[in-house]
């Protein structure tokens, strides 16, 4: 079903976190850009469709002084509003927002950080675009900073500060199928497995909350009103949103999952976790019934590698790219299937 | 580090000159053991390691391991320090990088700590410090959550990132590759809380279970084993963190590192902070008074003492590259005994400055002693 395609190299090797991967297709200019984590860096690598240029990039994360030990990145990802898209970056010390070239940081905000190190990390992590206009992104304390950003400029602004977790925010997913008509807009998921579903607006509203089986619940999506969850014991539910029932539980993977991605058009869903693999899934929605069915399509293995990022590089599915801990390009010549951005791209049956 | 400590010091002696560095006694090995163990399981060190800080960086952590190995009557020279500090490291990295579930590095260290305190168990002013120790670090661990251990975990795995030095035990066991990478097994018991992949199971509105069906997972998984014990003693389960090494094959204590991959020298100019930190960690520590006389006892981590020249040769050659200022506060030679003198005194701010130095200089140039 799909067949790989050359590595794309990155300068460092990509650290294990959650969701470490950030995929932007810029179709007018026939490239993808794709970011990884590294430590306190950011690798941006703009590969050109005809698989021949590559242009490199590296964003440090922002320390308050040279005194300090460096900041580590908890997570990088696009987000694409109306008029203009974002690459936004968390850290230990605050959120910075980048113009999507990485070319200029057009906003920072500092996390209130403690005088002396406390027990309780602190740090920001949990990233999405609500369309029209916000960029939400979650904090260790359970926190939601919603931040208002403008058409074009840097007058972006801290709108509202949701206080509906507990726990530290792990993830967060928008809509993403286009479609008017559903109402939630917004996930945020929790170190607990705890998920709540908004609606955005001047004044986000919590629409429902569902809860947790304490266990982590590391990469969440939304689609069609369906959140799609990953969680820590590798398993995936599926769950109505606005009511929070349970439409599915899939037994998915062996280890912690680390990424979950789901390419709009098709319905088409991306599991990869620290058992080595990546599964492509189908999920089928009857409205009639209101019922939601995932269907299970195809493995990909990537040998002796904890996978910490994966997503699809085209809203139909067409092709995915892979991230995994310690996957980096100073790579021995053995042949290797998975070297920093792995690539898959989906076979045409004649 | 007290596995292959342990095991070098039953090594039979290989070198042709038996005179000084003679067999170590069973007597000598136990009290070098329990020096090192005493030293480390110390209150203050275990008080300082249990506050809440960021994670060190190698020269650190070097700079203390090097402290702690040399808390007895051992010595061990620059190479062989270095190779230590590598098998230590990958062994670590091993053990957090295989970890089923993240919640089981705590079972993982149990395991280190129960193998210690079988190693001590007949001095009982050691054992006491283990026990207080261990019962310390369940009292600050044991309310983290899964999601907490996980950040914990990935944060261990930064420090180890692009670390691949080949070690042959684990070549020899098949748990790594010739690249350096660790091997993923895709068969095998699932971790414990974690259900056999490859169900679906779909649900109505009511909640009631409709249809089930399978997938192919790609691996071949068996059910979870039972959880193992986080109290003071217990079965642990997990097999991570036991004593690998045997007496028999001291090759297996090899390194060489993987083709192609650079390992990061450059000598990064540690941060007001971390010299804070690393002058906390080395003050708790404390200070030897072993005669001068009882510099004799070296342990080697090479095969033959040509070999072990030739590392350190090679090593010393590579930090010369850098320009690393070497400031010499001490002339005398022995400077691993005058180490803990001078690592003592960092914690007392009315001493007087060495040659006009500040405090940093003084730390930094320590470690490029080292």
């Amino acid at each position: 079903m799909y067949h790989k395609e050359k590595s794309i190299p990155i300068k460092n090797s990509a650290s294990a976190l959650y969701n470490n991967l950030g995929v932007l297709r810029i179709a007018p200019r026939r490239l993808t850009y794709f970011t990884v984590v590294h430590a306190n860096v950011v690798n941006m690598v703009s590969a050109s469709w005809d698989g021949l240029n590559y242009s490199h990039r590296q964003l440090q994360s922002k320390e308050p002084n040279v005194a300090t030990s460096a900041s580590l990145i908890m997570q990088a990802a696009f987000c694409s509003l109306q008029s203009r898209e974002l690459l936004v970056v968390t850290s230990q010390k605050g959120i910075q927002m980048y113009e999507s070239d990485g070319s200029i940081m057009v906003y920072w905000h500092a996390l209130d950080t403690p005088e002396t190190t406390t027990a309780q990390a602190v740090f920001a992590r949990g990233i999405s675009a609500v369309p029209e206009n916000y960029i939400c992104v979650g904090v260790s304390s359970g926190s939601i900073l919603v931040f208002d950003v403008p058409s074009k400029g840097t007058n972006i602004s801290l709108s509202e500060v949701l206080d509906e977790h507990k726990e530290s925010i792990t993830d967060m997913a928008s809509e993403c199928s286009g479609s008017q008509e559903c109402i939630a807009d917004l996930v945020s998921a929790d170190d607990g497995g705890n998920l709540c579903v908004w609606k955005s607006g001047e004044e986000f509203q919590l629409l429902h909350k569902i809860h947790g089986f304490d266990m982590s619940c590391s990469s969440v999506k939304l689609w069609k009103g369906t959140v799609v969850a990953g969680y820590g014991t590798g398993q995936i539910r599926l769950y109505e949103a606005v009511t929070g029932i349970l439409h599915a539980e899939v037994n998915a993977h062996a280890r912690w999952i680390n990424s979950l991605d789901i390419a709009p058009f098709s319905g088409l869903l991306l599991s990869a976790g620290e058992d080595s693999l990546v599964r492509v899934w189908l999920l089928n929605l009857t409205p009639e019934t209101n019922s939601v069915e995932i269907a299970h399509l195809h493995n990909e293995c990537v040998t002796d590698t904890q996978i910490c990022g994966a997503k699809f590089c085209d809203s139909d599915g067409y092709a995915f790219a892979v991230t995994g801990y310690d996957l980096g390009c100073h790579e021995s010549p053995l042949p290797r299937v998975g070297a920093a951005g792995a690539g898959w791209r989906e076979t045409v049956q004649d | 580090m007290i596995y292959i400590l342990d095991q070098r010091l039953r090594a039979p002696n290989t070198s042709d000159d038996n005179s000084e560095k003679g067999v170590w006694s069973e007597n000598d090995r136990k009290r070098v053991l329990n020096d090192i163990v005493g030293t480390l399981f110390s209150k203050a060190f275990i008080d300082e390691l249990l506050k809440p800080q960021q994670l060190y960086s190698h020269r650190t952590l070097k700079t203390v391991l090097t402290r702690f190995a040399h808390a007895s009557i051992m010595r061990l020279n620059p190479a062989s320090m270095d190779r230590l500090y590598e098998l230590m490291v990958m062994a670590f990295k091993y053990q957090v990088f295989l970890c089923p579930r993240p919640k089981d590095l705590l079972l993982i260290s149990y395991n280190h700590i129960d193998t210690i305190r079988e190693m001590v168990k007949d001095t009982p002013v050691v054992v006491n410090q283990v026990d207080e120790s261990h019962r310390k670090i369940i009292e600050v661990y044991s309310s983290l959550s899964e999601g907490e251990f996980q950040l914990l975990r990935q944060t261990l795995l930064i420090f180890f990132q692009d670390m691949h030095v080949r070690v042959s035990l684990f070549l020899k066991m098949k748990a790594q590759n010739p690249n350096g990478r660790f091997a993923l097994s895709t068969s095998g018991p699932v971790p414990h809380g974690v259900d056999v992949p490859g169900l679906i199971r779909t649900f109505d509105s009511k909640g009631r279970e409709g249809r089930r069906s399978e997938f192919p997972t790609g691996g071949s998984y068996t059910s979870a084993v039972r959880e193992g014990c986080f109290e003071l003693h217990g079965d642990r389960v997990v097999r991570l963190g036991l004593n690998i090494y045997t007496v028999n094959h001291p090759e297996e204590t090899h390194t060489s590192k993987a083709p192609s991959v650079q390992t990061n020298n450059t000598p990064n100019l540690l941060a007001k902070e971390e010299l804070n930190l690393l002058a906390r960690l080395m003050g708790s520590v404390k200070a030897e008074n072993k005669p001068r006389a009882e510099t004799g006892f070296r342990i080697n981590l090479f095969t033959t003492d040509e070999e072990e020249e030739e590392a350190g040769d090679i090593s010393e050659a590579e930090e010369s590259m850098f320009g690393v200022i070497n400031i010499q506060a001490m002339k005398d030679e022995q400077a691993a005994s005058e180490l803990a003198l001078i690592a003592g005194q960092f914690t007392e701010p009315e001493q007087p400055e060495t040659l006009g130095c500040s405090k940093g200089d003084d730390l930094l140039a320590m470690m490029d002693d080292l």
